[in-house]
């Protein structure tokens, strides 16, 4: 138990002395996971909102599969854009394998289903609301999207909260895609893995922490900004 | 509405394709390799000097040997480095590899807890400290991840009377991962394993394990150097990764290999012909 403490008094030290290589990492795991979050939003978003005013066959099975999707271990979406990437596979020639790039696709595949399960459910609740409304005023289905969207847009605050939070803390698909290369690929999770391998796992867990604590501030400068929001909003 | 969304996919796509030029080096190759020299810190050690001598930038994927194989042959990077010999010549034959040099080497010790149950400490013969172990019915925790230290252990096996897959789930504990988690796991369960030095004597949470044997020619641990074949591989960088592959078998490179220690111990030994 003593490797907690000294996990503690690690964790500390990196953040206090702005130790350069896990600023470089910090930055690199918010730049991914970020931008993935951000396209994840992109695509799933419109598609939950889709989903969630139309009604058409198949509906209830397309609901399960995206629930289900949602379950994705990290490993397997890592697997799958390897051999799409690899130099080998179909998409090889873009040569992105092992760079950030081939990162953020693994974790918005990762995320997508999350962010379109979740707004699918948020925006569903809200359009039994306006549905009326929308039948009166003639909304193209584009309209109701994109209207839907933006009337709940601080609920889907906390939507996307939920797929970063699955990003940044997922080690499986960024390890295959990324490799793990020092000052080019390494970020939070796979550095910790590295450190547990090397039995260093006071370090490990000090920087478990640190992404514990990363993953704390993005949560709160959110919800402070949708507070403020708020408040403006329905002042 | 319309344009806003117009302006995040434009915003997305700049985005992407900033960190992919941020990415994209000039000179820069890529080495799959084998995890314990990137464990046991050497690159750390050799790849600045490399970079300052020629500015080649080389980023390594520390995986398995099985794996960093596998890699290779689908053509994901310019250099393989590597420990199994037998897999390396094939790798040679089947065109995929340029030519194989001995790089360095080191040896492959088995570790224990202090107690050692199955009372193998001393022994300086390979095949009857794990006799032994298995007699014993004392636990024994194997990497079973095809890598470089799990082919060297199952030969090894093979040479005994044991069949260790006759006791696995039980005795024999197959972790499926790298060096480091199968000695954290042997750590735990108080099981014996095989390592190579060098991870062993950069790995930090020992415990109460020490070296139990060692000192058997068939522990020798040989790497090689490959320059993946640029006929099989156009996308190989063919002037950087012959320059990594010369400049680590040339005097420059041997000698900073040599010089390499931790805890005042060597770690690898090179010998390039």
């Amino acid at each position: 138990m003593q490797d907690l403490g000294e996990a503690f008094r690690l964790a500390l030290s990196l953040v206090l002395s702005g130790d350069a290589d896990l600023v470089e990492i910090v930055s690199l795991s918010l730049r991914v996971s970020l931008t993935a979050t951000g396209a994840a939003c992109l695509i799933g978003l419109p598609l939950g909102a889709l989903v969630a005013i139309t009604r058409f066959r198949g509906r209830n099975a397309v609901l399960i599969l995206v629930n289900a999707l949602m379950g994705l271990p990290p490993v397997v979406v890592g697997l799958i854009v390897y051999l799409h990437l690899s130099r080998a596979g179909p998409l090889g020639f873009l040569g992105l394998l092992y760079t950030p790039t081939a990162m953020i696709i693994a974790q918005t595949i990762l995320i997508t289903p999350i962010i379109m399960a979740l707004s699918r459910q948020v925006l569903e609740d809200l359009h039994a609301e306006y549905a009326e409304q929308f039948r009166s005023l003639v909304l193209s289905r584009r309209q109701q999207v994109a209207a839907l969207i933006w009337d709940a847009r601080f609920s889907l605050l906390t939507v996307g909260l939920a797929g970063f939070g699955r990003a940044v803390a997922e080690v499986g698909a960024v390890m295959i895609v990324g490799g793990n290369i020092d000052h080019l690929t390494r970020v939070m999770t796979t550095a910790i893995a590295l450190e547990t391998s090397r039995g260093d796992l006071a370090l490990a867990l000090g920087l478990g922490l640190v992404l514990m604590v990363i993953a704390l501030g993005v949560n709160a400068m959110v919800q402070s900004l949708r507070m403020t929001a708020v408040r403006h909003a329905y002042a | 509405m319309a344009s806003r969304i117009r302006l995040g996919v434009t915003a997305a796509i700049a985005l992407a394709l900033g960190v992919a030029s941020v990415a994209a080096q000039d000179q820069s190759i890529i080495v799959q390799s084998t995890t314990s020299t990137a464990n046991s810190g050497l690159y750390d050690d050799l790849l600045p000097i490399f970079t300052d001598e020629t500015g080649i930038q080389v980023n390594v994927v520390a995986v398995g040997t099985g794996q960093a194989i596998k890699n290779a042959r689908n053509c994901d990077g310019d250099v393989l480095l590597v420990h199994a010999k037998p897999a390396e010549e094939t790798f040679i034959a089947d065109g995929m590899g340029v030519e194989r040099f001995d790089l360095m080497y080191n040896d492959f010790v088995i570790v224990g807890p202090l107690e050692d149950p199955a009372g193998v400490r001393g022994m300086t013969d390979a095949q009857g400290g794990l006799e032994k172990i298995a007699g014993a019915g004392a636990m024994f925790a194997s990497r079973g991840d095809d890598s470089g230290t799990h082919k060297k252990e199952m030969s090894l096996w093979g040479d005994t009377d044991v069949d260790p897959a006759s006791g696995s789930g039980e005795w024999y504990r197959e972790t499926g991962s790298g060096m480091g988690a199968t000695l954290n796991a042997a750590v735990g369960m108080d099981a014996y394993a095989m390592t190579d030095r060098a991870t062993w004597i950069s790995f930090g949470n020992k415990d109460d394990f020490e070296i139990l044997v060692e000192g058997d020619e068939d522990l020798f641990n040989q790497y090689g150097i490959i320059l993946v074949n640029p006929e099989q591989c156009e996308n190989v960088n063919v002037e950087a990764g012959q320059s990594f592959v010369d400049w680590m078998l040339s005097d420059t490179g041997q000698a900073a290999i040599s010089a390499y220690e931790v805890e005042g111990q060597k770690l690898f030994f090179p010998n390039a012909k």
